[in-house]
């Protein structure tokens, strides 16, 4: 028997054999950038060569029919080459202006929308869920689908205060990150769990020691060496079901949907913030989770009409305050709102500052 | 017995609207009679359709990978069983995800993209996601059997696999110098360079948990990587911000001085800009911060400096275990332009790795780590000197033992001499 073909360790490929030529020629060397219209970026470079990019937004999850789709239009406006943004965004870059018009209208007419730029909502960032993840709460490209169909307009526009960035995820642990607006999974009540299998598939002591709140203890249940949780401390975090999937945290009817807001990856004016809760309880309603769109048009809504230009989402509520972020969209300020979590007193208001 | 189309009445809401629709790719797919994945995506069309159905996901892993390596392969194997523990939806009973590193910058050609999609015709499920948010190409649905096969094709094409489990994760740069005028430094080099250096902590994981490597190439941080990273490369330059003073007096001509007060000057978080009343700007580049908006609003006027480099924050992560955490400040500035410049960095690079290696907890990130035993001590794990751009502030409790003072302040100034 032939020896097994072992791996060629290669690694992250080298970039410049699949970058397009005008972008390598002047690797290093751009001058500025403007933007048309939504969803073009037109860049110069030190030499005066320049690139019109065209963004596209596409469903991330694609099939080879549609990738071979995208590539056709590729070669047919772009030269051959394409790139990707963080957001699944695909963009073109083309050197001949008058080329652009029509590559939108291409792209237009296969059914993908141009647009992503500057000051609109950009594709949510999404996670696996359903599709392929082993714990998940809910779906991501169903959710996420939905979402985007609903805010078509702001993807194609650059009508916002400044950018949107959302991202969704579909357990507590957060693949999604942060966001301006961010669509989460949040369970809300402790794992139900099948003391006929842990012992045989869970490492207790693991287990126990993920616990973030030091709920889960070892126990004998029905004779059988298993694990138990303290219902009184459990935050309902599912951190115990992936080392231990008997542990069952994933629940139709209370796995709820939680959005949080100003969340923001950038340093530009203010540091990079983390996003917060501001609305929880929301059904997980396939195939379109009407009631999640519902509150996300809502705080957009809000932030559209009452940010000043080039404001975050959370920039504006640091200027407009949170009782008035409450009273704008009409969502409920609970006692889950405030911070209890180690550290979380620095959240609380230690001064006389108070809009009246 | 052939595979029947599945009835999906949740999944074909998803097919209207005016977004590209998944289900309509996945099954143009299924109904791609002949084709090697045509029943897988039936079958998978029938999960998911249950998963819709019941709120609950149906995946568990396993192990699965290819030879040589011991993870970059996510194994999926499906948990709805009938009363004989037989798979209901048999032919994606086997659903594997292959990660597989794309060029650093996420730049294709139309040839290598139709290449991916033939080999994944043939062995997987026609089925690709660019990107995961590892940023990885997601090859997703193969059976255990084609996983070898699959990756070998892709793998003679060029391309590896990515990070899972405790190893060393793909990495993620923006496009930078490749499109960008902020760009502050070589993205693409710095982000293979660090993942090169370390893919034997990559491909065979035995790290305590997962350490990622993210770069973006200035402080506008597209990548996310202060958030997400436990080592963030942020491109930055330390001399005078580029001011063409032509291209202010147009820019303000254009949108008139009130624009530029309220949306540039005012918004400074340091107060370092000032309109000058022949509408050209002042700026007090000691007290910048590089914060980027100005550069952001004034593209044609404003630009970074010559003397360019990157700033290093460490221990950015998500949620679980203790909550989310922001990188922290560890080299302030650091030039890569030589040779030596980037052994630099490997060489940082792996002394913390190392340190993570050897001091972490079990299923701990850099950053937790960090929390547990204090920057101080992590610094001197690595060999790295203290310095006050580390901090938001000093330390407001009294309650520290401080009889080592007057070595430190020593060390400090012998510091600031030397």
């Amino acid at each position: 028997m032939s020896a097994p073909r072992m791996p060629i360790e290669s690694g992250v490929p080298d970039p410049f054999p699949y970058m397009h030529p005008t972008l390598k020629k002047n690797f290093g060397q751009w001058k500025y950038h403007d933007r048309p219209r939504p969803g073009v970026l037109h860049h110069v470079a030190k030499t005066g060569e320049e690139v019109w990019t065209v963004r596209a937004g596409t469903q991330r999850q694609m099939d080879t029919y549609t990738i071979r789709k995208l590539m056709d239009i590729a070669d047919q406006f772009a030269d051959g080459y394409v790139r990707f943004t963080i957001r699944s965004n695909i963009e073109y870059m083309v050197t001949d202006e008058k080329k652009v018009q029509p590559l939108i209208e291409k792209l237009n007419a296969e059914g993908f929308p141009v647009g992503g730029t500057g000051n609109s909502v950009s594709m949510i960032s999404h996670t696996q869920g359903w599709l392929h993840c082993d714990i998940p709460g809910t779906d991501a490209s169903g959710a996420v689908k939905a979402l985007m169909d609903e805010l078509y307009h702001e993807f194609t526009h650059e009508e916002m205060p400044n950018r949107v960035r959302m991202t969704t995820s579909c357990c507590q642990i957060n693949c999604g990150g942060q966001g301006d607006i961010a669509i989460n999974i949040q369970h809300t009540k402790p794992p139900k769990i099948n003391h006929d299998l842990v012992a045989n598939v869970c490492e207790r002591p693991s287990v126990v020691a993920r616990c973030p709140v030091a709920a889960i203890r070892p126990a004998m249940v029905n004779g059988k060496p298993s694990l138990e949780v303290d219902e009184k401390k459990c935050i309902c975090c599912g951190a115990c079901f992936p080392p231990c999937p008997p542990m069952q945290i994933n629940d139709p009817e209370h796995s709820k949907l939680a959005i949080w807001v100003g969340g923001k990856n950038s340093n530009a004016r203010s540091k990079p913030t983390f996003h917060k809760l501001v609305a929880a309880g929301i059904p997980n309603n396939p195939p379109r989770w009407p009631e999640a769109a519902a509150v996300v048009k809502n705080i957009l809504g809000a932030y559209k009409k009452d940010a000043k230009e080039w404001e975050r989402m959370n920039e504006w509520i640091d200027r407009i305050g949170w009782p008035r972020f409450f009273e704008l969209t009409g969502l409920p300020f609970t006692k889950y709102h405030i911070d209890n979590w180690r550290g979380g007193r620095v959240n609380l208001n230690a001064s006389a500052h108070i809009r009246f | 017995m052939a595979t029947k189309m599945h009835k999906t009445p949740m999944l074909d809401q998803l097919e209207s609207g005016p977004w590209p629709s998944f289900v309509t790719g996945l099954k143009r797919l299924a109904n791609d009679e002949g084709k090697p994945y045509a029943d897988m995506m039936k079958d998978l069309l029938g999960q998911l359709e249950t998963s819709y159905n019941t709120r609950k996901g149906y995946w568990k892993g396993g192990t699965v990978g290819v030879v040589g390596y011991g993870g970059g392969v996510i194994p999926r194997f499906t948990e709805l069983l009938d009363e004989n523990k037989k798979p209901l939806f048999p032919k994606a009973a086997e659903f594997h995800t292959l990660r597989i590193m794309p060029p650093a910058g996420m730049h294709y050609t139309t040839d290598i993209m139709r290449k991916f999609c033939d080999v994944w015709d043939k062995y997987g499920s026609g089925l690709i996601a660019f990107h995961g948010q590892s940023g990885d190409i997601m090859f997703q649905g193969c059976t255990t059997e084609n996983v070898q096969p699959a990756f070998d094709e892709m793998n003679e094409m060029g391309f590896d696999l990515g990070g899972a489990g405790p190893a060393v994760r793909t990495g993620m740069s923006c496009v930078g110098a490749a499109r960008c005028e902020h760009s502050c430094a070589n993205e693409q080099k710095i982000h293979r360079t660090l993942v090169n250096r370390f893919l034997d902590d990559m491909h065979r994981p035995a790290l305590p948990y997962k350490f990622k490597f993210k770069v973006s190439g200035c402080p506008n941080d597209c990548m996310n990587a202060i958030q997400r990273a436990d080592m963030a490369t942020i491109g930055t330059w330390r001399d005078d911000m580029k001011v063409d003073q032509a291209e202010v007096k147009n820019f303000v001509n254009a949108k008139g001085r009130k624009y530029v007060i309220d949306n540039v000057i005012t918004r400074c978080p340091t107060q370092a800009l000032s309109l000058n009343d022949d509408d050209t700007l002042a700026v007090d580049n000691k007290n910048c911060v590089r914060c980027m908006h100005c550069i952001n609003v004034m593209t044609k006027a404003l630009s970074p400096g010559d003397d360019k480099g990157v700033s290093i924050l460490v221990g950015g992560k998500r949620t679980l275990k203790i909550g989310d955490l922001m990188g922290t400040v560890v080299v302030p500035f650091m030039k890569l332009e030589t040779d030596e410049d980037f052994e630099a960095l490997e060489e940082l690079a792996g002394n913390m790795i190392d340190f993570f290696a050897e001091n972490a907890l079990e299923h701990e990130r850099t950053g937790e780590m960090i929390e547990r035993i204090g920057l101080v001590n992590f610094l001197e794990g690595i060999g790295v000197e203290i310095d006050p751009n580390m901090i938001t502030n000093p330390r407001m409790n009294p309650y520290v033992r401080m009889d080592g003072w007057d070595d430190e302040a020593q060390k400090w100034f012998e510091r600031k001499a030397g």
